[in-house]
C-alpha cells in the first residue's frame, strides 16, 4: 500500500475532532465485515490505523499515554485487554466506558471505532511519525474537479443525485473502505446501490438503483434523478447489475490527489 | 351482552337474538380440549392445543376474499412492534400490547372495555425488546407472563389482578415472552433469556393460587438424566495444545449452571397421552461451543411432560451441541393419523432448515428433511441424529443465524394436508465465536454471527421495514408448502423482503400471511397463488387468527402496534 494514502488520514481527523463530538450513533456495529469477531486480524488497512492513531492521541492519550502504559496494570500495546478478546468486545467497551475504573463512555462512529481498533490492535506495529498529512481542501477540489465526483455524487447541495449521496459517508465507512471504493468500486458497493434496468411492458426503459423494494414494486432514482415507484407487474424485465458503473481511480489520479480525496471524504460526518 | 349496541338490538328484537349472540361462559378445560370444535372462538395461542392454526370457517373463500373489507382498526398508544396473538372467547377479545398491557376489546368494533396496565421492573433483562405474544383463558381468568419474569392471573370481566406470582429473577436475565397454556387446572409457562446464561424451566402454577405444582429443569443437574451430555472438561494441558479452538473458549466445568434452554413459543398438548410438548431455546453461551462439551441437553429439543407431573416422557435433540442459535422454539404442531400412516406425530419446521415429524407418544424419529438450504449437516442417522458438517472458518453456515424460520407460527390445514412455513430462503451467516465468562444478568452470547453478504470493508447495514436496504444479497422470505407426511415442497411463495409473520389457514383452502414488508396477504393454499393483499403499513409479527360473530366470519392481524380486522362487505 501506498504510504501516502494512509497519511491523509491524519490532517483529517485532526482538523475534524476539535468540533465533532457524539456523532449519530449505531447499535448495530459492524467494524470490519471481513474481521468481526476474530480475536486477531493483521489486515487491519493501514488508513484505519492511521486514523485510529490520530483518534488516539486526541482522546486516549491523557489517560492512557503515549505508550498506552500510564495507567497502572494496564498496557494496551500489550495487544492483550482484560475486557475484550474480540473487535466488537472492543467496540463495546469503549462505548460504554468503564464506570468503576473511571473510564467515560466514547460515542465514535462506525469508523471512527474502526479506526480505533485498528489502531489497538497495532500499536506496536505503527510508527505514526513517518505519517504525512493529506489536505482536505485540496481534496475537495479533486472531488469537485479534475474526479470529476460531482456528475454523479452528491455532498450538501453540490453534485448529482444519481449516486449514493456522500454528506455523511466519512461517518458511515472506515478509511480503508473509502480507499478501496476509490481504487474498486465494485468491491464496495453496497447491494442496494446496484445499477437496475427495468422494461415496462409499453417498452419504456428506467435505469437507476434502488431506494426500496418489496414483492410487488419497487422504488427507485432514475440516471435523470427522477423518482419512480414500479410496480412489478407492469414489468417484463427488471436486470440487476452486480458490477458498480463507478471508474477505478487508479491511475487516473496522483497518490497525492488520491491521498487528498480519501482525506476529504473522511472529513464527511454530515450534520 | 356487553356492548350497548347489542343490548339495543336485542331489546327491539326480543329474545330470540340471543340465541344468535355469542354467549359468555366459563372456558372449562373440556372446551380448550374441543376449542377446534367451536370456530367462532379462538381459544389458545394457536388456536386448539393440536396447534395448527387452521380454522373450519368458510364463508371468506378463494372467490370472494378479494372483497374483504376493513372492519376496524385499534392502535396502541405505545410504540413498538407487536408480538401478540389475540383471544376471542365468546364476543370478547383480549390482546396483549407493550409493555405488559392487556386490553379487552368487542370483537364487532375494537372499542375497549378495560386495559390491565402493568409495569415491569425497570431493571428487568430482555434482549429481544418488550414483547409479548399473548395470553391464556380458563374460566373467566386470563393468564399473562411478564417481562419481568411474574405469571399474573386477571379477572376476564373487569382486568383487575388475582393474583401475581414470581416465577424467577429478572435482574439475574430471566423473563417471559409466550403466552402461557392451560391445562386442566395448571397454568404453563417457561422463562427466557437464553442470552444471558440463565439456567432455563418449565413450570406449572395453580390455576387458582399462583402456587407452583411441578417445575422441569430444561438443563438437568447432577444426578438428572440428560445431565451427562454436559461433559466433564478435558484435562487442562489438552485444551491448551487444542489452540484453533482457543477463540470458541475454555472449557466450563459448570457450564450446565449457566446452560441457557430458554422457553419463548408456547407449548402444545395431547390429552389422551397427557403430554405437553415444548421447544427448547438455545444453550448457553451461544456460539463459544468449546466451554460447554458435550450434546448439551435439553437445548434446541422437543421435551415432552407428563402435563400432571412435569417429568420428561421423551426428547427429541434437533441440534446437538448447537453452536448456531438454532434454538427449537418453533410451536409444536400436532397431526392425527399422519399421513394415513395410523401414527399422531409432531410435525416440526425447525430454525435449522428441516423439516421434522416424530411420533407423539414415543418420540421415534419418523423424517428429517431440508425445507431450505441447509449446509451445517449432510444427513441423519437412524435414529435421527443429524451428522454435523461445520463449516470452516469464514465460510457461511446455511440456514444463517435467524434460521431457515424461526418463531413465526406455522399452519398445517387437515384439508391440504400441506404444512406450511414463514422460510427465511438463501440466508446464512458467517459465525465468530469468542469466549465469554459468564456473570449473573451479563448477556452470555460468546460471539456473534454476521451475514456473509456485506460488503467487505463496508459497514454493516441493519434493516427494517419500511426500508428493504437487505435486497437479493442476503436471503428473502418466503412461504413455503410442503406435503406434511413426505417433506416434499408443493409450491413456494416469495417474497422480496423477509418474513416474521405466523401463518392461518382455513377449511375454504385460504392462507393468511404478513412479512416484513407490511402486506397482508391471502393465498391459494392448494396452490400458493396470490388472491389478495393489502398494505398496511408496518411489519407483521404475528400470527393471524380468524372468529365469527353473528354469521359473520372476521381475520385479524396485528401490523406494526395496531390490531386490524378484516370481514366482507
Amino acid at each position: 500500500m501506498n504510504r501516502v494514502f494512509a497519511t491523509a488520514v491524519l490532517a483529517v481527523v485532526v482538523s475534524a475532532i476539535g468540533v465533532r463530538s457524539a456523532a449519530a450513533q449505531a447499535n448495530d456495529v459492524r467494524l470490519k465485515p471481513d474481521t468481526t469477531n476474530q480475536l486477531h486480524d493483521a489486515q487491519y488497512p493501514d488508513v484505519d490505523i492511521v486514523y485510529g492513531a490520530s483518534l488516539y492521541a486526541a482522546r486516549c492519550v491523557t489517560c492512557h499515554g503515549a505508550q498506552g502504559d500510564a495507567i497502572g496494570g494496564v498496557n494496551l500495546r500489550s495487544g492483550k485487554f482484560r475486557n475484550a478478546q474480540s473487535d466488537n468486545d472492543l467496540a463495546r467497551f469503549i462505548r460504554a466506558g468503564s464506570p468503576t475504573a473511571g473510564m467515560p463512555p466514547f460515542a465514535l462512529d462506525n469508523a471512527e471505532m474502526a479506526g480505533m481498533v485498528a489502531y489497538l490492535r497495532n500499536m506496536n506495529a505503527i510508527d505514526t511519525a513517518t505519517v504525512k498529512a493529506g489536505d482536505v481542501a485540496r481534496g475537495r477540489a479533486v472531488f469537485e474537479g479534475k474526479g470529476g465526483c460531482v456528475a454523479c455524487h452528491r455532498i450538501g447541495r453540490l453534485g448529482s443525485r444519481v449516486a449514493p449521496n456522500l454528506s455523511d459517508i466519512g461517518s458511515q465507512r472506515s478509511p480503508g473502505s473509502l480507499q478501496r471504493s476509490l481504487l474498486d468500486p465494485t468491491s464496495q458497493m453496497m447491494p442496494i446501490n446496484r445499477p437496475v434496468r427495468l422494461v415496462k411492458k409499453d417498452g419504456s426503459i428506467i435505469n437507476g438503483r434502488r431506494l426500496n423494494e418489496d414483492t410487488y414494486s419497487v422504488q427507485l432514482v432514475d440516471d435523470k434523478e427522477r423518482l419512480h415507484s414500479v410496480l412489478k407487474a407492469d414489468l417484463k424485465e427488471f436486470t440487476i447489475a452486480k458490477t458498480s458503473p463507478m471508474p477505478s481511480y487508479k491511475g487516473t489520479l496522483s497518490a497525492d490527489e488520491m491521498a487528498d480525496l480519501l482525506g476529504y471524504l473522511m472529513s464527511l460526518k454530515g450534520q | 351482552m356487553t356492548s350497548r349496541r347489542r343490548f339495543v338490538a336485542c331489546s327491539v328484537a326480543g329474545l330470540i337474538c340471543l340465541l344468535s349472540l355469542p354467549v359468555q361462559g366459563q372456558v372449562t378445560s373440556q372446551r380448550l380440549v374441543n376449542a377446534s370444535t367451536e370456530p367462532q372462538n379462538w381459544l389458545t395461542y394457536s388456536g386448539s392445543y393440536w396447534s395448527q392454526r387452521f380454522s373450519t370457517l368458510d364463508q371468506i373463500t378463494p372467490a370472494n376474499v378479494r372483497n374483504l373489507k376493513l372492519q376496524w382498526v385499534y392502535q396502541s398508544p405505545v410504540a413498538g412492534n407487536w408480538q401478540t396473538t389475540p383471544l376471542v372467547v365468546d364476543g370478547m377479545m383480549y390482546i396483549t400490547q407493550r409493555p405488559n398491557d392487556v386490553v379487552a376489546l368487542d370483537p364487532l368494533t375494537g372499542r375497549v372495555f378495560w386495559i390491565y396496565r402493568y409495569t415491569p421492573n425497570p431493571d428487568r433483562i430482555v434482549c429481544c425488546g418488550a414483547n409479548n405474544r399473548g395470553v391464556a383463558i380458563l374460566g373467566d381468568t386470563l393468564f399473562m407472563g411478564t417481562l419481568d419474569a411474574h405469571l399474573i392471573a386477571i379477572d376476564a370481566k373487569t382486568g383487575r389482578e388475582m393474583w401475581k406470582t414470581e416465577v424467577a429473577t429478572t435482574t439475574s436475565g430471566y423473563s417471559i415472552t409466550h403466552a402461557p397454556l392451560v391445562v386442566k387446572d395448571k397454568v404453563i409457562v417457561g422463562v427466557g433469556g437464553g442470552e444471558y446464561g440463565i439456567r432455563g424451566f418449565i413450570a406449572a402454577y395453580n390455576v387458582d393460587t399462583g402456587k407452583e405444582a411441578w417445575r422441569f429443569y430444561t438443563i438437568p443437574g447432577p444426578g438428572e438424566k440428560g445431565h451427562e451430555t454436559w461433559e466433564a472438561c478435558p484435562p487442562k494441558s489438552r485444551q491448551a495444545a487444542d489452540a484453533p479452538r482457543q477463540s470458541e473458549g475454555v472449557c466450563d466445568p459448570d457450564a450446565w449452571k449457566h446452560g441457557g434452554g430458554s422457553i419463548w413459543m408456547t407449548g402444545s398438548y395431547d390429552p389422551q397421552l397427557n403430554l405437553t410438548y415444548w421447544g427448547v431455546g438455545n444453550v448457553g453461551p451461544d456460539y463459544a461451543g468449546a466451554q460447554r462439551p458435550g450434546d448439551n441437553l435439553y437445548s434446541a429439543s422437543i421435551v415432552a411432560l407428563d402435563a400432571d407431573k412435569g417429568t420428561l416422557t421423551w426428547h427429541y435433540q434437533f441440534t446437538p451441541h448447537d453452536v448456531y442459535d438454532y434454538d427449537a422454539v418453533q410451536v409444536p404442531v400436532m397431526i392425527d393419523n399422519w399421513g394415513n400412516t395410523g401414527i399422531n406425530v409432531v410435525a416440526w419446521a425447525n430454525r435449522n432448515g428441516n423439516y421434522y415429524a416424530l411420533d407423539r407418544a414415543t418420540g421415534r424419529f419418523l423424517l428429517g428433511k431440508p425445507f431450505v438450504k441447509v449446509n451445517w449437516m449432510s444427513d441423519f442417522d437412524e435414529r435421527g441424529r443429524p451428522n454435523q458438517t461445520p463449516q470452516p472458518p469464514g465460510m457461511p453456515t446455511y440456514p444463517g443465524n435467524q434460521g431457515g424460520t424461526n418463531w413465526y407460527s406455522p399452519s398445517f390445514s387437515p384439508r391440504t394436508g400441506l404444512f406450511y412455513i414463514s422460510a427465511w430462503e438463501d440466508y446464512a451467516s458467517i459465525y465468530g465465536p469468542s469466549p465469554v465468562e459468564y456473570k449473573e444478568g451479563r448477556n452470555f452470547t460468546g460471539g456473534g454471527p454476521r451475514n456473509f453478504s456485506a460488503v467487505p470493508g463496508a459497514p454493516g447495514f441493519s434493516r427494517g421495514a419500511p426500508i428493504n436496504n437487505w435486497t437479493e444479497a442476503a436471503g428473502h422470505g418466503a412461504v413455503i408448502a410442503l406435503d406434511a407426511r413426505t417433506g416434499q415442497r408443493q409450491w413456494k411463495f416469495d417474497m422480496t423482503d423477509v418474513t416474521d409473520s405466523g401463518i392461518l389457514t382455513t377449511a375454504s383452502n385460504l392462507l393468511f400471511t404478513g412479512g416484513r414488508e407490511g402486506f397482508f396477504q391471502a393465498l391459494d393454499a392448494r396452490t400458493g397463488a396470490l388472491l389478495w393483499k393489502t398494505n398496511l403499513g408496518a411489519a407483521i409479527n404475528s400470527g393471524p387468527i380468524t372468529y365469527r360473530i353473528g354469521n359473520k366470519q372476521y381475520v385479524a392481524t396485528v401490523s406494526g402496534l395496531s390490531l386490524f380486522v378484516f370481514a366482507l362487505d
